[in-house]
Order: C-alpha cells, then sequence, then structure tokens
C-alpha cells in the first residue's frame, strides 16, 4: 500500500521547510527509520526518517522547494506496486489541481503517464531531467555530500558528461568555509563586504527579536561556590578517556532539571490565558556553529545520571558540529542553559528562548578571593544569570529556584542521590 | 639480493624444491635431455636422474593424468606443460580430476601436483599457441592459480605451490623469462593467494599481474611525471583471489584502471571490478576501465600481434581517462 511522506512539522512554530536534497533516489529502496531527505527549517538542516519501509517510488518536491508543513513531499511504495498517484493525492492537492487533473482524465486517459505508473523493483528510475534525483554523481561524491550535508544539486559536476565527483564536493565544502574563514586583513581599505544572512542567521535573530519585544524579562545573578563541584568533577574524570569526560555543563544540566522539578513554572510556556506547565524536563543547550546557535535538547534530564546526560551531550555536540542532527534532537525544550564559561566569560545575560519562560546564563568556574567569617581565602565561584519572563514567574520565585540550583551545585552529592 | 632472471627464478625454485625433498620430480615434454622448451631444466636430468626427470610422450593428458595419479601416491610431481594452449587437451585432467578429487572423496586423499604453463602472446606463435587464458582456469573452486611477475615472487611462489598439498596451476609468461629482478638470498616462500602493492601512490588504483606488472610500473612512472600517483597492485594469484589491497588502495584513490594480458570479456578484470563495486561502492568516483587484450584471436603479424596486445601506451592512456 503506497504511503504519502509529508513536510514534517520540526518544531512549535515551524510553519514550512526548505527540501534541501533527496538521500533516496526515486526506486531506491527505504527502510523505516531511514534517513529520506534533508529539509532546512528556521533552526537547522535535519534529516526527515522515512516513516515507511518500502520503494520510493516519486519525489513530489525538487530540492530548493519550500513547502507547508504536511505537503506531501514523497510516496514510498511496496516494491512492485502499482501506483495511482492521482487517487493516492487526491485527499492532498489543491483544490487547483485536483480541478485540472478532473478536466484532463477523460479526454486522454491512455496517455498519462503518472496514472497507474509501475514501480519496477529491479531497474532503479531512469534520472529524468526534472527529477529531483537526476544529479548525475559518482557513488563517493553521493556518500560525501550525504555525510557532509552538501545539496549534490547546486554542485556543477567536473567529470565526464558533467559528473559531479569527490573533488567538486570537496570544493563546494571549501567554498561553503571560506566566507568565516577570511581573516579581516583580507579587506581592502575602505572596502564593505556583504554576506547575506544564512537562514539559522534570520531565524535567530527573528526569535530574539520577538522575545525581545514580547517578553518582559527580568534578570537575577548570584555566585555558586562550586570548590566541591570542580574536585568531584576532577576525581570523576581521573580514570576516564579524553572523550568520555563529564563537564561542568553536564552537571549544571543535571542540577537545572532537579531544580526545576522543584519550580514547575520556570518550566513552563505562556499559552494564551493558561501557563502550560511542562510535563517533561527537557533541557536545551547552546551551541554554538559557525553559522550561527543551536540548541541541542537533553530529554527527561531529570531522570537521567550525570553521565546519561554527559554521553549524550557529547553526541549532540558531534552531531551539531557535523550537521547530522535529527528534529527530536534540536526540538522540544523547555528551559534553556547557555554557558560561555570556556571563553572566559565571567558573567552574561541570555535572551529567554521562546516558548520558554527562563533561561540560565553561565559563566566561568573561577578561583577568586572569597572573606570567610572575616578572613580572606582562595574559594571556587561562578556566576549564574537567570532570565525569566514576568507574565509566567516572579522574582521571588526565581530567585528561590536559584537557591535550588545553587545547593545541589554547592552539595553536589545531591546530584547523585536525587 | 642477487638479480637475476625469471627463468633463473624458476629453475632455481625447482632445484631448490627437488634437492630439499626426494618426493618431488618432473615430468614433461623435453623435460630431460633437452632441458625444457624454454630452457628451464637445463642441467636437471644430469644432477637428479632419469627417475626424478622424466621426458614423457606428446600427450598433455598423459602428462597430467600421470601426475594426478602420483600425487595421489604420495609424491609432489611438477607437471610441464609446453605451453598452456596445450592444457586444453589436459582439461578434463585439470579440472575434473585435480581439481576435484580431495572434495569429492571427501578429503581422503589430497592432489599435491604443480602444473606449470607458459603462456602469453607477442612471440608470433599465432592465434592456437599464443593465448592468455588464465581467468578459465581461475574459474574452478579447487585449482589454486598464480601467475608472478617478479622473478622474487615466482621462486618463492613456485616453491610455495610444491610445499602445497592442493593443487597449483602455475602460469608463466613466456615472454618475461628474461627479466630481471632481485630475489631474496636463501631459502623463501610467497604466500599463494596475497596481493601485494608493487608501487605506492595515492590517485588511481592500477591492479594487474604476471606480464602486465612491468609495463603497469612503466607506466605509473611515466604518470607521475604528469602528477598521477598510481599505486600498482600485483594479484599474483587469481584463486584464491586476495582483494584486500585491492580494496585498501580504492578506498584511498577512488579510482581504479585493471590491466590483464588475456581477452576482456568475462575476465580477471571483470572480476576485479565486480567486487570493487560490490565491496567499495561508496568510494567509486569514475568508472572502472580495463586494459586488456583486443577481443580477436591473436593476429600472427608482427605489427597486428601488437596493436592486439594491451601495451604500456594503452594502461596510460586508460588511467588519464579515469582520472577525468
Amino acid at each position: 500500500m503506497a504511503k504519502i511522506i509529508e513536510m514534517p512539522k520540526l518544531g512549535f512554530d515551524m510553519a514550512e521547510g526548505t527540501l534541501m536534497n533527496w538521500v533516496k533516489a526515486e526506486g531506491d529502496k527505504v527502510e523505516k527509520g531511514e534517513t529520506l531527505a534533508e529539509i532546512e527549517t528556521d533552526k537547522a538542516t535535519v534529516q526527515v526518517e522515512s516513516s515507511e519501509s518500502g520503494v520510493v517510488f516519486k519525489h513530489l518536491a525538487a530540492p530548493n522547494a519550500t513547502l507547508p508543513v504536511g505537503a506531501p513531499i514523497a510516496v514510498i511504495s511496496a516494491p512492485g506496486e502499482t501506483v495511482d498517484l492521482d487517487a493516492l493525492l487526491g485527499g492532498s492537492t489543491t483544490a487547483e489541481e485536483k480541478e485540472k487533473t478532473e478536466e484532463k482524465a477523460p479526454a486522454s486517459p491512455v496517455s498519462e503517464p503518472p496514472v497507474g505508473q509501475t514501480v519496477e523493483p529491479e531497474t532503479p528510475a531512469a534520472p529524468g531531467p526534472e527529477s529531483g534525483a537526476s544529479v548525475k554523481a559518482s557513488p563517493l561524491a553521493k556518500a560525501l555530500a550525504r555525510d557532509r550535508g552538501v545539496n549534490l544539486a547546486a554542485i556543477a559536476g567536473s567529470g565526464p558528461g558533467g559528473r559531479v565527483v569527490k573533488r567538486d564536493v570537496e570544493a563546494a565544502l571549501e567554498t561553503a568555509k571560506s566566507p568565516a574563514a577570511v581573516s579581516s586583513s583580507a579587506f581592502a581599505p575602505g572596502q564593505d563586504r556583504a554576506l547575506p544572512l544564512s537562514k539559522l542567521r534570520a531565524a535567530i535573530g527573528r526569535r530574539m527579536q520577538e522575545s525581545k519585544r514580547s517578553i518582559p524579562a527580568f534578570y537575577l545573578t548570584r555566585s555558586i561556590d562550586v570548590r566541591d563541584l570542580v574536585k568531584m568533577r576532577r576525581q570523576m574524570n581521573e580514570s576516564r578517556e579524553k572523550d568520555a569526560k563529564i563537564s561542568l555543563n553536564d552537571f549544571l544540566v543535571r542540577a537545572a532539571a532537579l531544580a526545576l522539578r522543584q519550580y514547575p513554572n520556570l518550566n513552563a510556556s505562556l499559552d494564551g490565558n493558561n501557563i502550560l506547565q511542562h510535563g517533561d524536563i527537557n533541557i536545551g543547550v547552546a551551541v554554538a556553529l559557525e553559522q550561527g546557535l543551536l540548541t541541542v535538547v537533553l530529554r527527561n534530564a531529570d531522570r537521567k545520571s550525570v553521565e546519561q546526560i554527559a554521553a549524550e551531550s557529547g553526541r549532540l555536540v558531534r552531531a551539531a558540529r557535523e550537521g547530522k542532527l535529527r528534529n527530536e534532537d534540536i526540538a522540544g525544550s523547555t528551559f534553556t542553559i547557555s554557558n560561555l564559561g570556556m571563553y572566559d566569560i565571567e558573567e552574561f545575560i541570555a535572551i529567554v528562548n521562546p516558548p520558554e519562560t527562563a533561561i540560565l546564563a553561565v559563566g566561568s568556574a573561577l578561583e577568586v578571593p572569597v572573606a570567610v567569617n572575616g578572613s580572606l581565602q582562595v574559594g571556587w565561584r561562578m556566576k549564574a544569570t537567570l532570565s525569566a519572563d514576568h507574565r509566567v514567574t516572579d522574582g521571588a520565585e526565581a530567585a528561590q529556584f536559584l537557591q535550588a540550583l545553587a545547593l545541589f551545585l554547592e552539595q553536589p552529592w545531591r546530584l547523585l542521590v536525587a | 639480493m642477487a638479480v637475476i632472471t625469471m627463468r633463473e627464478a624458476i629453475s632455481q625454485a625447482l632445484w631448490e624444491e627437488m634437492e630439499r625433498d626426494p618426493k618431488v620430480f618432473i615430468l614433461g615434454e623435453e623435460v630431460g635431455v633437452w632441458g625444457g622448451t624454454y630452457a628451464v631444466t637445463k642441467g636437471f636430468l644430469d644432477h637428479f636422474g632419469p627417475e626424478r626427470v622424466r621426458d614423457t610422450p606428446i600427450s598433455e593428458a598423459a602428462i597430467v593424468g600421470a601426475g594426478v595419479g602420483a600425487a595421489l601416491a604420495g609424491m609432489r610431481p611438477v607437471a610441464e606443460l609446453m605451453t598452456i594452449n596445450f592444457a586444453f587437451v589436459a582439461m578434463d585432467h585439470i579440472v575434473n580430476q585435480a581439481a576435484k578429487l580431495h572434495y569429492m572423496f571427501n578429503g581422503q586423499m589430497k592432489v599435491p601436483l604443480v602444473i606449470r604453463a607458459p603462456g602469453g602472446g607477442g612471440r608470433q606463435l599465432a592465434a592456437t599457441h599464443s593465448q592468455t587464458p588464465d581467468a578459465i582456469f581461475a574459474h574452478f573452486p579447487g585449482l589454486k592459480v598464480v601467475a608472478p611477475g617478479t622473478p622474487a615472487d615466482a621462486k618463492g611462489l613456485l616453491k610455495a605451490a610444491i610445499r602445497s598439498d592442493d593443487p597449483v596451476l602455475f602460469i608463466e609468461n613466456a615472454t618475461i623469462y628474461q627479466q630481471r629482478g632481485e630475489v631474496p638470498d636463501g631459502d623463501y616462500t610467497v604466500p599463494i593467494g596475497k596481493s601485494k602493492v608493487q608501487r605506492a601512490g595515492k590517485h588511481v588504483t592500477l591492479v594487474t599481474y604476471s606480464k602486465m606488472v612491468q609495463p603497469s610500473l612503466q607506466a605509473a612512472e611515466l604518470l607521475a611525471k604528469e602528477n598521477i600517483e598510481v599505486e600498482v597492485v600485483d594479484l599474483r594469484s587469481l584463486r584464491p583471489l586476495d582483494m584486500h589491497p585491492v580494496i585498501e588502495s580504492f578506498k584511498k584513490t577512488n579510482r581504479a584502471v585493471i590491466v590483464e594480458e588475456g581477452w576482456e570479456s568475462f575476465g580477471v578484470g571483470a572480476e576485479v571490478a565486480a567486487r570493487i563495486y560490490q565491496d567499495a561502492f561508496d568510494y567509486v568516483d569514475a568508472p572502472i576501465r580495463r586494459v586488456a587484450q583486443k577481443e580477436v584471436p591473436l593476429p600472427y603479424n608482427r605489427r597486428l600481434e601488437q596493436l592486439a596486445l594491451p601495451q604500456m601506451d594503452d594502461i596510460v592512456r586508460a588511467v588519464r581517462e579515469v582520472m577525468k
């Protein structure tokens, strides 16, 4: 039974998506859960998994097409299945298109190729000129493009007959890199350079502007004694491989999640006249990329150990850097942490990431002079600033949340037993 | 390391193995009194005597058949066919007896027989005496097929073949008996079923064996001046076929040319290319090309013969083509 694959909704506020490229060509076999295409949303380029197993019968969208959520993008059929595209798409074609097909159908029932087309499983679909899968590329170039998130259709092939080969994909990757790589010294005196906003850059701008415009945020900063946490982390990491080390941020994610369990109002969204307190505590962690900023999501962080959080965040950050994020990796956060500690920032204020209520901005853990009982000592301190939506919460509640957070971090054994 | 010819390398291997193991003996046409059609066994009769260096009637079926019988009885015969073109009249003994007995009698008996057979074109011996039918023999499970391209490999592989408990077809190429190369001192063997990288490179993988190893290395030398670094993999054995170095090389270069002296259709190149496509599909950056003999019976006329045989220039052209 043939099934329509639709433009997925990859986030609360996604209205449309741009099909970047097809990973599976027409005629390709596809397993449920395999990557079918890559789609760019406001937030990132994500891989769309097939919800069906079978054969890609037809692509209904070409690369670079922007389509509303729910629009049909492909048809998956059983191998060898005969698919009546019109009948299948009847429900989802626009009224105008439907009218057209109805006009045509009685006039020339035989000469219409898409009606009753048969998929021959052993013959891969012949690349047609208008088909999205028609890019002539070597298997290596295809594999490279797939891995590195390059749109093959946008590359001019230098191989025989215009075939895209490895060097073309590498050149495209080089070019994509170069705007960021160009140093300021490349400017001639008095010369400006215009760089078009990337989709991600534009989306960040839009969301942050919306946040600043609509959210009456207030800001609370406190410093947290992290001497014991720093010590515990060092001990935990002594026996760990380099890639498996636990970061301070992993402890923070767990601490924030546990504190949110006590203060559900900060794990909420404003929904019309309701405050919607979320049942799941999903912590978004901001990741800086060359192209901009993303938040990867650690789901149910209150129910995970610090080690689980460390492993998962390691995987997510790697996937983000490699452009291999899937939708569930970036969607559905209920609270965000932004940590600039590794850049030696002492403290800063983050902008609330709508529709969330609060965001925590964290600076470096530093060895500083502290006064204890009238004498000066050396201690470890880290500053955290909470930005919170005053429509949902107030200063006292937010301060109590920070107190709870500080308790987890100052007595870190609590992170292990909670 | 001594520098010796291919002929000397093969001769030394035979001599040393006969000295080492009294069960090893030679049989074939003109191997004794005449010293071998290509003088490989010159002096053997005087040294080892007529029991161990046996001139036979002109019947390849008898030579291989007697070899199979002697091998079953516990000897280690080395049967020489004057040319591989005469193997066709001994086909039943090679593929239905030698290659099958161990299997059909459930391992109760072994056939430690070596069949030496020179082949190849380029000596104006005309269509029936100039063939390179190596791929035909590599088709049969149960028969090992080796075809060295350097004196060192020839000596080591022949010794390994004589010591092998399985029947081995040892294919020589008559046009390279005079080719010289360094050979390790002392007793050594080269394992059957191991390919070897003869020259390292990173841009294109050239897979070849036997006579075509030298022109492939020359082509690589020439192409290096165009900044094309060719990796030359010498298969050395056709069965068992060791694809590991080929696949490893291909994953690095993403391009391949396969060079053989025999005909292209259903040949060694077809087999190697199919395995690359199967095992390294996602690494393919250009269609794999084959360089082989033109699909005609080999002409007698010297110029036509050379035109029909694959030459160094053909290899260079094919490499440039896959590098496009």
